[in-house]
């Protein structure tokens, strides 16, 4: 088992290698525009030209060099650049955010768990019924309403209606606990819909799996009842699956939460990412990147090693 | 079926006796797959509507009328927007967009996906050792971000829409046309084609490739959706096809949001609309993948005692 977690971390070393590789030549084909800005900001004043910029910001050396310095300033300090614009460290930028975005996340798959599990074990012991149908098309229709135009929705019908609209600055969970639920709820129920159209399809296919087992049915010719043959027989081997596609669905999460950030002005780290972009403000961009590449890959080596926990057949080696 | 056509008449055996491939899944759809039927439907609708666009349309895509944000009356059906232009119309051209986008992307998806899938599972070792690491670095990047990101680069548009869109998809398929094809180039006949000195390029295209159609077919359908909804995405945030292009995802942004308390029904048709046809695309591919993934075919009926009994009574 400890032999299996350290080769994992190893293995990641060369996935977030190439991913920083990604991430920083891809950005660094868009710098020459944040120094037009920066040119263009300074009105009056000292005239300072192309050349000093690229100096403070130590873009005056090859790119490669520059790359160097970068990763190095990671691994030996943590530090993952500066912001141009606001001249404070990307880290703290998103530090500062992190917790918006991880309330909103856990918040969604709260969501999602809760929508999907039932629907899926009702589709799946009811294949082929109308039950069955209808969850099927619910599932479906989760994963095709987009969540961008839900939230707009959400935005218009309540404000026109009672006159309601979701707060605009962030109320901290620590000051108001209820204000802040309201906050998040409802972005975090869009993202969580479209969580359990994935799920919900998950867990159905591996109920189904399951139920056709021979154990399943010895435990139907032991007379059992149907409640204690799905939740104790069945739903616990289906359940270990579904874990892992819970765990693949990091990268839609993040995804829906830069866009759901967005929409109710909710100052997470996809809205500094889309801000950034609009800065030009690289470091930022960079920075984000790879946190985001990093937590990805954190997050499946858990779930890799949580299923060894839930499914006993499961050897490390 | 071809046996009952025989009885019937011997003309009709003289027709050759297999449908074509396609034919026969479509036959099949229809008949096992209502849910997926009912996705065919939608998706038929929106290519027709797509392709004649100009002849559905009361009026032009980017005509003023001189009614602002008025509502949806007799004259125009769902309203005109803050510009006066007609939303219907709008709706109607921008199901060209999803059409356009939705099919080239998808295509230029699996066109990647099968270049990469087939040289990685294909030649295999050390070639596809390093490939699957780029894979893995570009995997764990959400989506989503690094469409925003690489769309920030190229600048909004729709070709480069087509092109990122296809790419990030292509690469994350790429899996699984890989695996398909480590599966195939096991087995015999294409050992026996390398025996007797076929060409790779012979191999690729005679054995490999007319076997991987179904995963092909599959990763086609199920990626569009997701790509259409993906355009749609990038439109809404500002990085996608630029106005007075009416794409759904564009016209619910700027606009479509700040006028959204007075003129609700330019934020309401574009999302409905997409949401019907994503919806639809969805329904289609998951039918034809169903027909097609031969892991998810049989075991008809319910599980549990009611299944026992029955097969037993077929026994019978």
């Amino acid at each position: 088992m400890r032999a299996y977690i350290i080769r994992r971390l190893l293995l990641i070393i060369p996935t977030i290698f190439l991913a920083s590789l990604i991430v920083f030549f891809v950005i660094r084909l868009i710098q020459g525009d944040v120094i037009d800005l920066m040119l263009v900001e300074q009105v009056g004043g000292q005239k300072i030209d192309r050349a000093d910029i690229e100096h403070i910001l130590g873009m005056d050396v090859p790119m490669h060099i520059q790359y160097v310095r970068w990763v190095g300033n990671i691994i030996m300090h943590g530090d993952l650049g500066t912001s141009i614009w606001k001249s404070t460290p990307v880290s703290q930028e998103i530090l500062a955010r992190i917790p918006v975005t991880i309330e909103l996340g856990i918040l969604a798959l709260v969501t999602a768990l809760v929508i999907s599990f039932p629907i899926g074990i009702y589709s799946a012991i009811r294949q082929d019924t109308g039950g069955d149908y209808m969850g099927r098309s619910f599932a479906i229709l989760c994963i095709s309403v987009p969540g961008f135009w839900l939230g707009t929705l959400v935005m218009i019908y309540p404000s026109l209606w009672w006159g309601w609209s979701p707060p605009i600055l962030l109320i901290p969970f620590t000051e108001d606990p209820l204000g802040n639920l309201q906050m998040f709820i409802i972005p975090a129920v869009i993202m969580g819909m479209l969580l359990s159209g994935v799920n919900m399809r998950m867990m159905r296919t591996m109920m189904l799996e399951v139920l056709r087992q021979d154990y399943i049915r010895t435990a139907w010719s032991k007379g059992l009842t149907e409640r204690v043959i799905v939740m104790r027989h069945a739903l616990k081997n289906a359940l270990i699956p579904v874990i892992t596609i819970i765990g693949l669905q990091m990268p839609i999460l993040i995804g829906g939460a830069v866009v759901m950030e967005q929409i109710f002005c909710l100052p997470g780290i996809g809205r500094l990412l889309l801000q950034s972009i609009v800065e030009r403000d690289y470091p930022i961009v960079t920075g984000v990147m790879l946190f985001f590449a990093g937590a990805i890959l954190l997050i499946n080596l858990v779930v890799d090693l949580t299923y060894g926990f839930l499914d006993p057949r499961v050897h490390y080696r | 079926m071809n046996d009952i056509a025989r009885d019937a008449s011997p003309a009709v055996a003289e027709e050759p006796k297999r449908r074509s491939f396609l034919a026969d899944l479509f036959i099949r759809l229809v008949k096992e797959k209502p849910l997926g039927t009912i996705g065919g439907i939608i998706v038929l609708i929106l290519l027709l509507t797509g392709i004649f666009a100009e002849a559905l349309a009361p009026y032009g895509y980017n005509e003023s009328l001189g009614v602002y944000r008025g509502p949806p009356s007799p004259e125009y059906v769902l309203g005109t927007d803050n510009l006066g232009r007609d939303m219907l119309s709008r709706v109607i051209f921008g199901a060209r967009i999803s059409v356009i986008v939705g099919l080239s992307a998808s295509s230029l998806s699996v066109l990647v996906s099968t270049i990469i899938g087939i040289l990685c599972g294909y030649i295999g070792g050390k070639f596809d050792l390093i490939v699957q690491r780029f894979v893995d670095a570009w995997m764990c990047f959400p989506a989503l971000v690094i469409l925003i990101v690489i769309v920030s680069l190229l600048g909004p548009g729709m070709w480069q829409i087509i092109i990122v869109l296809g790419l990030q998809y292509g690469i994350a398929g790429s899996r699984v046309v890989r695996g398909a094809v480590i599966g195939i180039k096991e087995n015999v006949y294409v050992e026996a084609s390398r025996a007797i000195g076929a060409p790779t390029g012979r191999i690729l295209m005679r054995h490999i490739l007319p076997n991987i159609m179904a995963p092909l077919i599959i990763l086609f359908t199920t990626r569009m959706p997701a790509i259409i909804l993906a355009e749609a995405t990038l439109s809404f945030l500002g990085y996608g096809i630029p106005p007075p292009t009416p794409s759904w995802g564009g016209m619910l942004s700027g606009p479509g949001r700040a006028n959204m308390l007075i003129a609700p029904w330019m934020a309401i048709w574009p999302g409905l609309a997409l949401s019907i046809v994503v919806f639809g695309v969805n329904m289609f591919g998951d039918g034809l993948r169903d027909l097609l993934d031969p892991r998810l075919r049989g075991g008809v009926g319910r599980y549990g005692v009611k299944k026992v009994k029955e097969a037993t009574k077929n026994e019978k």
